[in-house]
Order: C-alpha cells, then sequence, then structure tokens
C-alpha cells in the first residue's frame, strides 16, 4: 500500500532534482525551469500531506503556491525580456557585471 | 492495485522527465519534458483525491505558464543548443545527492504525528471541489483576495516590462532590416 513517505520521498527526490538544476544551470531560461521542478515538488508533498491526515489545508497551500508560481512567471519573464533586449544574451556569467 | 501502479508509473515517469528538463541543452526539449512532467504531477494529485487541485494545475501550470514560456520563448533563439560552462559538476551532484539523501531519510522515518489534528477536515459525501470552495471562501477569503491582487500587479508589470520596445524585432539583426528598408526605397527612387 501507497503511504505518506512515498509520496513525501518522491517529492524530495524531484526537489533535489530541481536544486540541482539550480545549482548547475547557467542560463537564466533554464533556472526558470528548475524553480518549476522545485514548487512542483512541494505541491506533491502539500497535497499528500492532505489526503493522508484528512486536512484541506495543504490543498489550500498548493493552490497559493501556484498563484504565487503563475505571478513570479509573469514578471520574471517580462524581467528576461528586457535582459535579453539589453545584452543579447541570458547567460548568467555575461550577466555578471560587478567583479571585484 | 491499480493505485499502486499508478503511483510508481507517474514517479518513474515525472523523475525521468524532470532529469530531462535539468540536464537537456536545448529549451525546446526542457520546456516539453517540463510541461509533461507537468501533467503527470496532475496524475499524483487525482490519485490523492484533490480533484480540484489536478485540474487547477493543469489549467494553470500546463495551459497558462507553459503557454508563457513559449510566447517569451519566440523573443530568444530557442533552436540553438544552449552553450554552458559548467564549473564545478562534482560538487553540484555532490550538493544535490547530499540534499535529496537527507530529505528522504528525514521523509521515509517514522513520523510520530498522534498529536496533529485536521484544522479543515474534508467532509463525507462532498465533492472535493466543494469543499475546497467552502474552505477557501470562508476560512482564506483575504489570502484569496491577496493572491488576485497579487496576479494584478504581476499581469501589468508582465506587460510593462515585455511591452517596451515591442517595435523591435529580437533575434534578427537590425542592420538587415535597415538595408532592406533601404533597397525598398531605392527601388521606389527608380521608379
Amino acid at each position: 500500500m501507497i503511504g505518506l513517505s512515498h509520496y513525501l520521498v518522491i517529492s524530495a527526490i524531484l526537489f533535489s532534482i530541481g536544486l540541482v538544476g539550480v545549482l548547475r544551470r547557467r542560463n537564466l531560461l533554464m533556472l526558470f525551469f528548475a524553480t518549476e521542478v522545485m514548487l512542483n515538488a512541494v505541491n506533491i508533498a502539500f497535497a499528500a500531506i492532505s489526503h493522508y491526515y484528512n486536512d484541506l489545508t495543504g490543498q489550500m497551500f498548493a493552490f497559493f503556491i501556484i498563484a504565487v508560481a503563475a505571478s513570479e512567471v509573469a514578471v520574471g519573464l517580462g524581467i528576461l525580456i528586457v535582459l535579453y533586449k539589453k545584452h543579447g544574451s541570458l547567460d548568467l556569467d555575461d550577466l555578471a557585471s560587478m567583479r571585484g | 492495485m491499480y493505485e499502486i501502479v499508478a503511483f510508481y508509473l507517474f514517479s518513474a515517469l515525472t523523475i525521468g522527465l524532470f532529469l530531462v528538463t535539468v540536464m537537456s541543452k536545448n529549451i525546446l526539449y526542457s520546456m516539453t519534458s517540463l510541461a509533461s512532467g507537468m501533467v503527470l504531477i496532475s496524475g499524483f494529485f487525482f490519485i490523492l483525491g484533490a480533484d480540484f487541485l489536478g485540474v487547477v494545475q493543469l489549467i494553470v501550470y500546463v495551459g497558462a505558464i507553459m503557454a508563457l514560456y513559449s510566447f517569451a520563448m519566440m523573443f530568444f533563439d530557442a533552436t540553438r543548443d544552449i552553450k554552458e560552462k559548467n564549473t564545478n559538476n562534482t560538487l553540484v551532484f555532490l550538493l544535490g545527492g547530499l540534499t535529496a539523501l537527507v530529505l528522504v531519510l528525514m521523509f521515509a522515518a517514522p513520523i510520530y504525528s498522534e498529536n496533529i489534528q485536521a484544522l479543515y477536515p474534508m467532509h463525507e459525501g462532498v465533492g472535493n471541489a466543494q469543499d475546497v470552495g467552502i474552505v477557501l471562501f470562508t476560512k482564506y477569503l483575504v489570502p484569496f483576495e491577496v493572491a488576485a491582487l497579487m496576479l494584478l500587479v504581476a499581469m501589468i508589470a508582465g506587460i510593462i516590462l515585455a511591452g517596451k520596445k515591442m517595435d523591435e524585432s529580437l533575434t534578427e539583426d537590425m542592420s538587415a532590416d535597415d538595408e532592406i528598408v533601404r533597397e525598398t526605397e531605392i527601388e521606389k527612387d527608380d521608379k
């Protein structure tokens, strides 16, 4: 039988995949994809806890996370477009203008 | 039985698709695998009985957010492979693997939670959407309205940020455009 731990473990694995992406990627669009992966992993954990404790609070938090993710993408993509217009690339190494 | 099969199938597919998302060099592959992984995650929500959350996941993530990404990709040169300088790959995988290990050990440990009780328990015989609606519009009304305001602000910010200088092309050479204009002008002069 599938228990709560199964869902939490799959959520942890997906979160770590997203974390590896955030640490490894140099392209800003790919960084956004990796953050989406992490947000989705957390949503799975919330939904699973909501199911196994018979409580709706987890689902509510998952809704708000989805709303936050949507607005994050809207603003973030606008910023990405402005950056691309200014620098002509989305590579973080190219964008690093403050060097000590 | 079906739940077990569905769970393991969805888990394997989601992990594989998200690995493709994180590792792929091509933005198009990455985005497609991200979208299909999100569809499978909504499958998790349906298994867990969170029907409304699953539908919202499908509509918002797979519909709206991925459409937004694909629209934004029209501004960038998406077909080219991304060249990235990965300086410290071993360190990254070590950190990610350690985090995964710690989280898995934490979550796989037995949970002693006798004193946790449901704050807003689900009702028997009521659909999930109805239940969610009742709780969302009574207990979580203020956060809901704040989220609506936040989405409005985000929409305005997105329009303003992306809308500057919309008449200029990003990917094409500006000089090429000028040449075309010049050629047409010359043709007009010839006539």
